[in-house]
């Protein structure tokens, strides 16, 4: 990065002359740096401000993903004796012993559910025997427990001589762990440490394939859309443009729920559309177009629209219509004229405008969870399903900080091809 | 009829119709969606289509006993109620820490501009739900989740970006040789920020304040995972009832917050006129 001043006052720039005096550029020097304190200071509180409420809940996701405290909060006494077993056949009595009382008293205090949620998501299935365990031994007698621990918790399920539910309750009882990134890359870990592809089921890498198509298909429709009329605009007559802008900035302005609410009154199955549609005499049945992928496409194409369309505008206002005509005048076609002329000078807005739209699709989420059924879920949606349903929060942090750094690269390469100090509202 | 030039190909022409109808069509797809809640809210009907009556015109088919369903629903007025004070607040916070922000980003002088100019506009680009889970984790610590001062935060943070792209936008066509003139004349920097450089920039700041304050009113991730059941603003009070129950009172919201957005878009279009005759640009339109 680049710190030194754009322009440095005049005596800087002479640097050594023998104009001035040694103290008069010491003092040259002060005064920027003066000017530089200045400006950094306006910024200060704002970066602070940002830096709390912004990029520390970002960073304390970012850590949420490998962090999992909770086994080793719910069940520290079995933990520890559990470090020196080998991995091997049934865990000493100790051990057994142990998880007997913990279990207990997790019945007692209405916990064991959790610790059953943890340890399934090592090994499914494991959630029923926790829960009836806990729920066997919570009856059972304190010294009885202490004395006869292993053998009431074989009684109790027999699943507890398994070696690899010991393992799954080891695994899971790991304060930090790759696992949450791992499931949210389709990975799992072998015994042995290695990596291997899930087996059990492959959905996020489905996913992530699949929002990437989404996006790109809004990306691309509103191209298809937003191209034309955007040429339209900036070459109409300034009167007309300007009235006809009004209906590119409501839309632009008005409440996203607002405008989700418009998509769900039309595409419902009774709904405007299809009332119109069996009226007319187009279909006998009304469709079913609302809840699928294709409303979350219509509905997110119409929502960002005009994030394609502003910035293609203000390019193509800036293009002078003469070269067209230039180019045409002297036997070029129309086609090619566009492709080799007009297109190329449209890039600046065409790539912003597509970039925009496509990093907002990416990480989209109200859309989607209010039209999108269950075929027209998006990264987000799932994100949310497991930090509201299904409470696994790691995992949900895992699949965030994915999304992030996709969302970042994107952002990064808007930055280079666009500049952020070109973004313009409205 | 147009009137073409003499070198236009018949396929020309039809290029320039079909680009004309194509445009229309998009304008269409862009604004009938919206306009067609407008008479939906008033279905006397508790459906989301147009009845009989009300493509006859029939008088009976139309009433407003949706929006006497919102005023009287404590429901919806507590929402309205709470996304006023919240977008305030947090309308306040952005607008002067962007502020002062964007006069210091637009000093030649300014250090690292580019990583803080990106890292500040990035509350716009990270979605949403990144954003709501991390303050979900980092804001309970604090005892800040469910509560009001947590809402404030969440949503200065998110307006910010908007109030630094108009700032500075207004400042990069600004004569800084007004300041310096105020400086020699032998006032003092603040003196001179507020007396000279604030009325020239008023017009970028308030409109930076309308898109923190448009934020903070639309913003619904944040809210559903941050706010307690006292914090419900209207966007969250909307989002329920598209999931849970629909009926047209949503219809009746959506209409008033549409009548909020045309307000808006006025006064935007006002402050834009006057900002570029303070900058002496000639107003092209």
């Amino acid at each position: 990065m680049n710190d030194t001043p754009t322009i440095a006052p005049v005596a800087l720039e002479r640097g050594t002359s023998d104009v001035l005096t040694k103290a008069e550029i010491r003092l040259a020097h002060r005064e920027v740096r003066r000017h530089k304190m200045v400006a950094f200071a306006l910024v200060v509180p704002l970066l602070l401000f940002l830096f709390f409420s912004f990029v520390a809940p970002i960073a304390t996701m970012l850590h949420r993903g490998f962090y999992s405290p909770v086994v080793a909060q719910l069940i520290p006494n079995t933990l520890q004796s559990l470090a020196t077993w080998d991995g091997q056949g049934q865990p000493d009595d100790a051990v057994l012993t142990n998880m007997a009382i913990d279990l207990k008293r997790l019945a007692a205090d209405r916990t064991s559910g959790k610790l059953a949620a943890e340890i399934n998501r090592n090994k499914p299935g494991a959630s029923s025997v926790v829960k009836s365990s806990a729920r066997k031994l919570r009856r059972t007698d304190d010294a009885d427990l202490a004395q006869n621990g292993a053998t009431l918790l074989l009684a109790a399920n027999k699943a507890w001589a398994d070696p690899l539910m010991w393992r799954a309750v080891q695994k899971s009882g790991d304060t930090y762990t790759d696992g949450f990134y791992l499931t949210a890359l389709d990975l799992e870990r072998t015994f042995e440490g290695e990596l291997q592809i899930r087996e059990a089921t492959q959905i996020y890498i489905k996913l992530y394939t699949k929002t990437l198509r989404m996006a790109l298909i809004i990306t691309l429709m509103c191209l298809i859309l937003g191209y034309p009329l955007a040429y339209y605009l900036a070459n109409a007559p300034s009167k007309t443009a300007n009235l006809l802008m009004i209906f590119v900035l409501l839309p632009f302005w008005t409440s996203l729920l607002v405008r989700t609410t418009a998509w769900i009154a039309l595409l419902q199955t009774n709904g405007v559309v299809n009332s119109f549609l069996t009226g007319v005499g187009i279909t006998s049945e009304p469709l079913d177009m609302l809840y699928t992928e294709f409303s979350t496409i219509i509905a997110m194409t119409h929502i960002l629209l005009p994030f394609m369309i502003l910035p293609l505008y203000s390019v193509m206002k800036g293009i002078d219509p003469t070269l067209m005509r230039a180019a045409m005048s002297m036997g070029a076609r129309p086609i090619p004229a566009f492709i080799k002329i007009y297109l190329p000078n449209t890039m600046p807005g065409l790539s912003a405008g597509a970039l925009l739209v496509f990093i907002i699709s990416v990480g989209y989420y109200i859309t989607p969870a209010l039209v999108g059924g269950t075929d027209g879920q998006m990264i987000s949606n799932i994100i949310a399903f497991h930090m509201q349903q299904s409470n696994n929060w790691g995992l949900a942090a895992a699949l965030g900080s994915m999304l992030l750094i996709l969302i970042l690269t994107l952002y990064w390469v808007y930055d280079h091809l666009v500049g952020t100090d070109n973004i313009k509202l409205g | 009829m147009q009137k073409f030039p003499a070198y236009y190909t018949i396929w020309h022409k039809l290029g320039v119709y079909a680009l004309k109808y194509t445009a229309w069509l998009v304008l269409f797809f862009l604004i009938v969606p919206i306009v067609v809640i407008i008479p939906l809210s008033f279905n006397a009907e508790p459906y989301f289509t147009f009845t009989r009556g009300m493509v006859t015109l029939d008088p009976a088919a139309y009433s407003t006993r949706w929006y006497d369903a919102v005023v009287t629903n404590p429901n919806w007025m507590l929402a309205i109620k709470n996304s006023f004070i919240i977008g305030f607040f947090a309308t306040i916070v952005a607008t002067v820490l962007g502020t002062l922000a964007a006069v210091g980003l637009s000093s030649q002088y300014m250090p690292y501009k580019r990583v803080i100019m990106a890292l500040m506009l990035s509350p716009m680009i990270v979605p949403s739900i990144i954003v709501a889970a991390g303050m979900f984790f980092f804001f309970t610590k604090f005892g800040l989740a469910g509560s009001f001062v947590g809402l404030v935060i969440a949503h200065a943070a998110l307006g910010v970006p908007f109030v630094i792209i108009t700032v500075t936008a207004t400042l990069s066509g600004f004569d800084r040789s007004l300041y310096h003139a105020g400086l020699s004349m032998g006032a003092s920097p603040l003196k001179t920020f507020f007396d000279v450089v604030m009325p020239l920039i008023r017009p970028g700041v308030i409109s930076g304040a309308m898109f923190a304050f448009v934020t903070s009113f639309d913003e619904v991730v944040v809210v559903l995972f941050l706010a307690g059941p006292g914090q419900r603003t209207i966007p969250r009070q909307m989002f329920s009832g598209l999931r849970e129950q629909i009926n047209p009172t949503i219809l009746a919201v959506a209409t008033l917050l549409i009548l909020v957005s045309v307000a808006f878009l006025i006064t935007l279009e006002f402050l834009r006129r006057r900002s570029e005759r303070l900058r002496g640009l000639e107003d092209h339109g």
